[in-house]
């Protein structure tokens, strides 16, 4: 199941997309995702498909991969459009038992789970494109004009990138903590749900303590290394808009024009 | 020679938790000059860590002064310059990684200082070099070996040009290889680089390699000098909770039984030279 979800996932690479600027990845998302919600007839995602086609032929990443991104949210999806078929008013085209099919719920539905689908792939395409830490600078310089209103945006991305770095670590250290746990007797696969509950407590205790633990000595050594927050910090990769990423924008903003004069 | 690092009658207490105080540092004077290479050995509870925690700043004492480059640590408008001249590297490689990338991390600390993105650049791809990683510069910290990691914070002081590091027992959670990795890169950096170096250690093997040694015992200094000079006080060693090398404890036996070795024989190679002597 786990493995099932390929939003968040990053899959490493050369092309085009994974070297546009994630400052431009990111508003480009954005933009796409607002404009799902312009879109005023099928006609229109004609534009959508063939935008996301293209970045998904020149991020060379399989579709097979981004298809199966999609599968554990095909409840949400399947539910939407059943919803939609159903609960439309309109000219009834078919009826079972109490329900009726609508011409208009068909049409609706449809466009719901269309709209749906490219939510997801677009959002899980930045992500699937953009290396964890290239996101966070890219949120880190998107957010740095709000630090005037007080967003402490070098402090959010700070945080961002150590959960990062300590994911691996964290997982390593619970998987040590089960084995010892379960080499002393205890129990974490059967029983009931309340029972699994309680026997992640032995797990979770000393994980907590441990983190607790590596943030002290992470903070002593951020301070020994003249750490002093976001002041006076300079950073060795620069982000720089280039050639590609004028071209990013460009085209995302004829698929803006072309989808919203289509409505 | 210039002073590195001098800290004059320093004293640090602790709070426990029963609200009493415990003397962690007492009445510490030592002196370290530029270039030298100096180990301080001390058993668990020795009070060796907390010393290494005063050189830069980490750390004020109770009494006493520490002056780091003749900057007193108590002046907090130098705090940083302390630190950037005084970079420490701890013991748990894992959590003093900050970014998920080798590189990223390596320019941390140069970041921190507000260089130019050019500069750093060149400081992180020397340090990592220097410290052998240079095929791991885009790798991610969690998938390196602890020796790995080790030389990967110990890039990330150097890109930093402190003049002195002060490792606080660097090799302690590593495997065999990995303290040799290393111990090689602290001696290359004092040798080649000719940063002072500062090495925390309850290894024998790794302080003999120093030009001088500190032993702490409860606080205090109770010896001091050559590596020849420690090991010939066996007795004092051993009542610091220490062991010492194999082959001077070999040496401190076969004199007792009456047999006239040199008592300054700390390798392998030293004592069959002198064995082979004795026929």
């Amino acid at each position: 199941m786990i493995k099932d979800i390929t939003i968040g996932q990053y899959i490493p690479g050369d092309t085009i997309i994974h070297n546009l600027d994630p400052r431009i990845k990111i508003i480009i998302t954005f933009v796409f995702i607002t404009l799902l919600f312009f879109v005023g007839n099928y006609f229109s995602y004609l534009y959508i498909i063939a935008f996301m086609g293209l970045a998904i032929v020149l991020s060379k990443i399989s579709p097979k991969f981004i298809i199966r991104g999609l599968k554990p949210l095909i409840v949400i999806i399947a539910l939407t459009v059943i919803l939609n078929v159903f609960m439309t008013q309109g000219e009834v085209i078919y009826r079972i038992w109490r329900l009726s099919i609508t011409r208009e719920g068909l049409y609706q539905a449809g466009f719901m789970g269309l709209r749906l689908i490219f939510l997801i792939t677009g959002a899980s395409l930045l992500t699937l494109t953009t290396s964890p830490i290239a996101l966070t600078d890219g949120i880190e310089k998107l957010l740095s004009p709000l630090k005037r209103i007080g967003v402490p945006a070098h402090e959010l991305a700070m945080m961002m990138t150590i959960a990062l770095r300590f994911i691996p670590t964290l997982l390593e250290e619970t998987d040590k903590i089960m084995k010892a746990q379960m080499a002393r007797g205890a129990d974490f696969e059967t029983g009931n749900l309340i029972n699994r509950a309680r026997a992640m407590v032995p797990l979770l205790v000393p994980l907590f303590i441990s983190a607790f633990r590596r943030a002290d000595e992470l903070a002593l050594a951020m301070e020994a290394r003249c750490y002093r927050g976001g002041e006076k910090r300079t950073r060795m990769k620069q982000l720089k808009l280039e050639f590609r990423d004028y071209g990013g924008m460009l085209i995302t903003a004829a698929v803006c024009f072309l989808v919203i004069w289509s409505r | 020679m210039t002073n590195m690092i001098k800290t004059e009658n320093v004293r640090f207490e602790y709070n426990t938790q029963s609200g009493s105080t415990s003397l962690a540092l007492d009445d510490i004077s030592i002196n370290i000059a530029k270039g030298e290479f100096v180990a301080i050995l001390g058993h668990n509870g020795s009070g060796k860590s907390t010393l290494a925690k005063h050189f830069n700043a980490l750390l004020l004492p109770g009494a006493g002064t520490v002056y780091v480059k003749g900057m007193n640590t108590k002046d907090e408008k130098l705090l940083w310059n302390i630190r950037q001249t005084a970079g420490m590297v701890f013991q748990n490689p894992d959590n003093q990684i900050v970014a998920t990338i080798v590189e990223e991390d390596v320019a941390f600390g140069p970041e921190n200082l507000g260089i130019e993105p050019a500069e750093i650049r060149k400081r992180v791809d020397g340090s990592i070099k220097t410290v052998d990683m240079a095929e791991y510069a885009k790798h991610s910290p969690h998938l390196l070996s602890g020796g790995q990691k080790q030389r990967v914070a110990i890039a990330g002081i150097i890109a930093m040009k402190p003049e002195c590091i002060i490792l606080d027992e660097p090799t302690a959670l590593l495997d065999p290889i990995g303290r040799r990795e290393v111990m090689n890169t602290i001696i290359k950096l004092n040798k080649e680089e000719g940063i002072t170096i500062v090495l925390i250690t309850h290894y024998m093997d790794e302080a003999i390699q120093a030009d001088r040694i500190y032993v702490m015992k409860n606080g205090k200094i109770i010896l001091e000098g050559k590596p020849k000079d420690i090991f010939k006080e066996v007795e004092t060693v051993k009542n610091a909770g220490l062991d010492v090398p194999q082959v001077t404890e070999l040496c401190h036996r076969l004199s007792r039984e009456g047999l006239k070795l040199s008592p300054d024989i700390l390798t392998v190679e030293e004592m069959v030279v002198e064995l082979c002597r004795l026929k």
